[in-house]
């Protein structure tokens, strides 16, 4: 009768052990899964060109998650912020970072060119793609997601452009999975993108 | 004590009075006004916008009221601010300037109000010192100089003083 309790004992230990070892591992499921709400936005077809003037459609986002981050040159303090701390996390990421797709979006094609896109892009990840092209074409892409973005006049006849300052995650299909909120803390941010680009 | 003992004293605190002053510098006094530690982020090539942020501070009296500034770096500054709502980052101008209070201060930050140079003649390049010229009513004028940072800082390091 010892004897059951012991070996019992033993193998509850074990499991036990092997149990917590797996979940800190990661071996099983330990956090929420990144699933697309159903019916949520989803990207919709567009055709826009980068910055280097190559075309680029919905079918160049398919394929594997990305990173989609609407913003403008005009814009002091979060776009380059958060390209900043994009290129950072990317780097951090090693090689999974090559299963992620990043774009930056501009909601101001009037002004960002795909010159000005290349120039402005240049000291980030190479990795993020520069899109720019035919306003409704930014419109269709911004609106399946449900990007925000207004052209507010200001003094001396300019403009700024009020926008989501979110980034936006997206999965191998181009469904809306998750945002890195402005300002989320460089940890939090690694690990949805961590999450993204292995839950390919 | 010997002149040679009195002398040495006398270079070691003035030493330490150009080190405390050094390691407490980057601050800008004019009468009551007090300018700590301006800076800015270095932009990415081809940027035409660059940000301005400090703490003002006015020991003094009387309220006074910051109007702006200028700089030969940019073609104009103004004063923003900026919110994030809901998500959306809007960012306005601010007519009429900002008042620092008697014996208060106003801190030009990243996420809230801070300077916009308009029309940079060429980047922020980090390291560099940027002259710029702050106005406030009464035809008072600060000169400082921008500090600049890497461009994903985000904030200066020189926090806490």
């Amino acid at each position: 009768m010892l004897r059951v309790i012991r070996y019992g004992a033993v193998a509850l230990i074990a499991v036990l052990v092997l149990g917590s070892l797996a979940v800190g591992l990661g071996w099983l499921q330990s956090g929420p899964r990144v699933t697309p709400a159903a019916g949520g936005p989803v990207i919709a077809r567009f055709n826009l060109i980068d910055q280097k003037n190559q075309a680029v459609s919905e079918r160049d986002v398919l394929g594997r998650p990305s990173v989609m981050f609407f913003g403008f040159t005009y814009c002091p303090e979060v776009c380059p912020t958060t390209l900043a701390s994009l290129t950072a996390l990317l780097g951090k990421l090693g090689a999974d970072a090559n299963r992620l797709g990043a774009f930056f979006v501009t909601v101001d094609p009037e002004r960002d060119t795909p010159d000005e896109l290349k120039k402005y892009l240049s000291p980030f990840d190479p990795r993020i793609r520069g899109l720019t092209g035919a306003p409704d074409q930014i419109a269709v892409l911004g609106k399946s997601l449900g990007v925000y973005y207004a052209k507010v006049p200001t003094e001396g006849g300019g403009y700024t452009m009020d926008h989501t300052a979110s980034v936006f995650l997206l999965d191998a299909q181009g469904r809306f999975v998750g945002t890195i909120a402005y300002g989320e803390g460089d940890k939090a941010a690694l690990a949805k993108l961590q999450r993204l680009a292995s839950g390919a | 004590m010997t002149i040679l003992i009195r002398a040495g004293m006398a270079l070691a605190f003035g030493t330490s009075i150009l080190l405390a002053g050094i390691s407490a510098a980057h601050e800008y006094v004019a009468g009551p006004l007090k300018i700590v530690h301006p800076w800015s982020r270095a932009t990415p090539p081809g940027a035409t916008v660059g940000a301005g942020y400090m703490k003002i501070i006015n020991q003094g009296a009387t309220p006074i009221r910051f109007l702006g500034g200028s700089t030969s770096a940019a073609q104009r500054v103004e004063i923003h601010t900026m919110i994030v709502d809901g998500g959306v980052m809007r960012m306005r101008p601010v007519t009429g300037g900002l008042v620092v209070p008697a014996g208060g201060q106003v801190a030009l930050k990243p996420g809230g109000a801070h300077l916009m140079l308009i029309g940079l003649k060429k980047p922020l390049v980090e390291e560099d010192m940027v002259p710029l010229t702050l106005m406030f009513d009464g035809g008072v004028t600060v000169d400082v100089d921008l500090y600049i940072e890497s461009m994903g800082a985000p904030s200066s390091g020189h926090e806490g003083h």
